[in-house]
């Protein structure tokens, strides 16, 4: 059997998470598929970056070569096209990030693979890899069974597993690049930094934050009022700030910031992961919303089930009491 | 600019309890309301304010029942021109790498600059029905787009990475984009545009229709079985606040003010 293939993710010249916390599941992966694990790292200047991913005791290819200076979903798929047919791995696993998912579905048509997107666990018995992956924004999760294949395609979502502890060195070995020339259809062109607003949420000591169950712009005067009587910033869910009601440099999510206050009071926000990526660090987490199965309530310390407009009123009026 | 925006109708589960069928791989959706998936409605606009600035065309391609004709309507009451909608209960939905490939299958042979979609649906999520699209159709492509600009036989497009950084990278024509949510800002369609709707072509095909062969779609095609959904354990250590709406209010306020919370 091959071996399992993780790609390493990385981004201005630093490690994505995602890279570590892959090898807590591939190892785990490989002991039970009776195969080895391989890091591969595609860039440029990958010395320090390829030393790093050595730390976790598996060999690490480098594909180093100023051609991929910044990441291009067509070169990738170049790499990995050409290295699964090297290699022959049995399982490749790389993040579903912004750069997972822009080029391995492409991949999969390509080498006809069967691809299993988002997984958050992987399990191998009888001869039969599956994953667990989710729907519904984490209201159901479904076991996936992959028909047997000579290389399984799985992406793992950010955040599922904490990164293991460095373990004895592997070898760091180079490989030719399967990429002789510059592509000339797709080319990268710069970065451009997020927005700075003007409240920095990262350093906020309490936030509200307001998602869908806002329902519309002009219940935001409610929330600004509960805010202003707890001295709090107003933040929200991906989908209040798409819908406008919430400026973007306020979004707090995997696409937006991480936040860490003593005190986060999420209101009708359901909870996908991509929210709580990036609000876990608060401290105490009051979460008021419809539903019961909402995933937000399993990362709060207090749960209110109720439609917030039903709460809120009476809540300011008591905080106002209370604290004279 | 001739363009392909491809919709789903997914059902609306954001502040509702899900339960899964009998049959244990498919969802009880009968108490939900159905709409147009979010990310592809952002796709729909996108087209029709590209379709404004540079002139053009743009076809609607979906995969649904019959009762997804509303939302198709009202892409095109919003300015997309006709549509296709597929319909057969042999593709097998659950595999994204099976619906590219049907969705392909009604674009294929046809001229075009761009095919938009949505860069994730919100039901199964996959995030991998437009990429693997691109390959289908033997295109340039770039998911999770925030804005478009349409140069000269090139596009340029601003992918959104992790913290809310841009990554911008520019195509050859033609090409797939997934339209991330908050690109723009979806229109509500114009009466004058509702009743033009009425009038625009919206072909149903099956895959016979389309040359496609059942089996190259279905479930004996698609290389991963879905096995069991099930309820994930809401594990949650919260203190559960109990009562009337006005009572949870006050508990809550009392134990923000004497736990120093507030």
């Amino acid at each position: 059997m091959g071996n399992i293939l993780v790609l390493a993710e990385h981004r201005q010249g630093a490690l994505r998470d995602i890279s570590y916390e892959m090898m807590a599941l591939a190892p785990k992966l490989a002991e039970d598929m009776g195969c080895e694990v391989t890091v591969l790292l595609v860039g440029s200047k990958m010395d320090d970056l390829a030393k790093k991913m050595a730390a976790y005791g598996s060999k690490v290819l480098v594909v180093d070569d100023p051609l991929f200076e910044n990441f291009n979903a067509e070169k990738y798929q170049k790499v990995l096209s050409a290295l699964i047919d090297d290699l022959k791995p049995a399982v490749v696993m790389t993040g579903q990030t912004a750069q997972g998912v822009d080029f391995i579905p492409a991949l999969a048509v390509e080498k006809n693979l069967p691809l299993v997107a988002e997984a958050i666990s992987l399990e191998y018995a009888n001869g039969t890899l599956k994953a667990t992956r989710q729907l519904y924004s984490g209201k159901v999760n479904a076991t996936v069974a992959f028909k047997p294949a000579d290389t399984y395609l799985v992406t793992i979502r950010e955040g599922v597993v904490e990164p293991p502890d460095a373990a004895a060195d592997g070898a760091v070995e180079k490989v030719d690049s399967p990429l002789k020339d510059d592509l000339t259809y797709r080319s990268f062109v710069e970065y451009i930094e997020a927005e700075v607003g003007d409240v920095d949420i990262t350093q906020s000591d309490t936030l509200v934050a307001v998602g869908r169950g806002l329902k519309e712009d002009k219940n935001l005067s409610i929330i600004e009022e509960l805010a202003q009587a707890i001295r709090a910033d107003i933040a929200g869910s991906r989908a209040a700030t798409d819908a406008g009601w919430i400026p973007h440099d306020r979004q707090v999510g995997t696409s937006g910031k991480s936040v860490k206050p003593k005190l986060y009071i999420a209101m009708g926000i359901s909870g996908a992961f991509q929210h709580v990526a990036g609000m876990k660090g608060a401290k105490t987490v009051v979460a008021i919303n419809k539903d019961p199965e909402a995933p937000i309530f399993t990362v709060a310390d207090y749960a209110i089930v109720d439609d917030m407009f039903k709460v809120v009123p009476k809540l300011i009026e008591k905080l106002k009491e209370l604290k004279g | 600019m001739k363009m392909f925006v491809c919709i789903k109708y997914v059902p609306d589960t954001s502040e509702a309890e899900v339960k899964v069928n009998p049959d244990g791989v498919t969802v009880d959706s009968s108490r939900f309301s159905f709409d147009i998936n979010d990310a592809d409605n952002y796709a729909v606009e996108e087209s029709v304010l590209i379709k404004e600035a540079k002139e053009g065309d743009v076809t609607v391609v979906s995969i649904g029942p019959k009762k997804s004709d509303v939302m198709i309507r009202m892409a095109m009451a919003k300015g997309c021109d006709q549509a296709v909608r597929i319909e057969d209960d042999r593709i097998a939905g659950h595999d994204p790498l099976m619906v590219a490939k049907a969705l392909a299958a009604a674009i294929k042979g046809q001229e075009f600059d761009l095919v938009l979609t949505g860069c994730m649906a919100s039901d199964d999520g996959h995030m991998s029905t437009g990429v693997a699209l691109a390959e289908e159709l033997g295109v340039n492509h770039a998911s999770m787009v925030k804005k478009v600009e349409v140069l000269d036989g090139k596009v340029r497009a601003h992918r959104e990475l992790e913290g809310g950084l841009l990554e911008v990278v520019e195509l050859e024509l033609p090409a797939v984009l997934t339209i991330q949510t908050g690109i723009n800002e979806p229109r509500y369609a114009p009466i004058r545009g509702i009743r033009q709707a009425q009038k625009k072509e919206l072909k149903v095909v099956s895959l016979d229709d389309l040359g496609v062969d059942p089996a190259s779609v279905g479930s004996d095609a698609s290389m991963v079985v879905l096995e069991e959904l099930y309820i994930p354990e809401v594990e949650s250590s919260a203190e559960f606040i109990e009562g009337e709406a006005e009572e949870k209010a006050e508990k809550l306020a009392s134990i923000l003010v004497k736990g120093g919370l507030v």
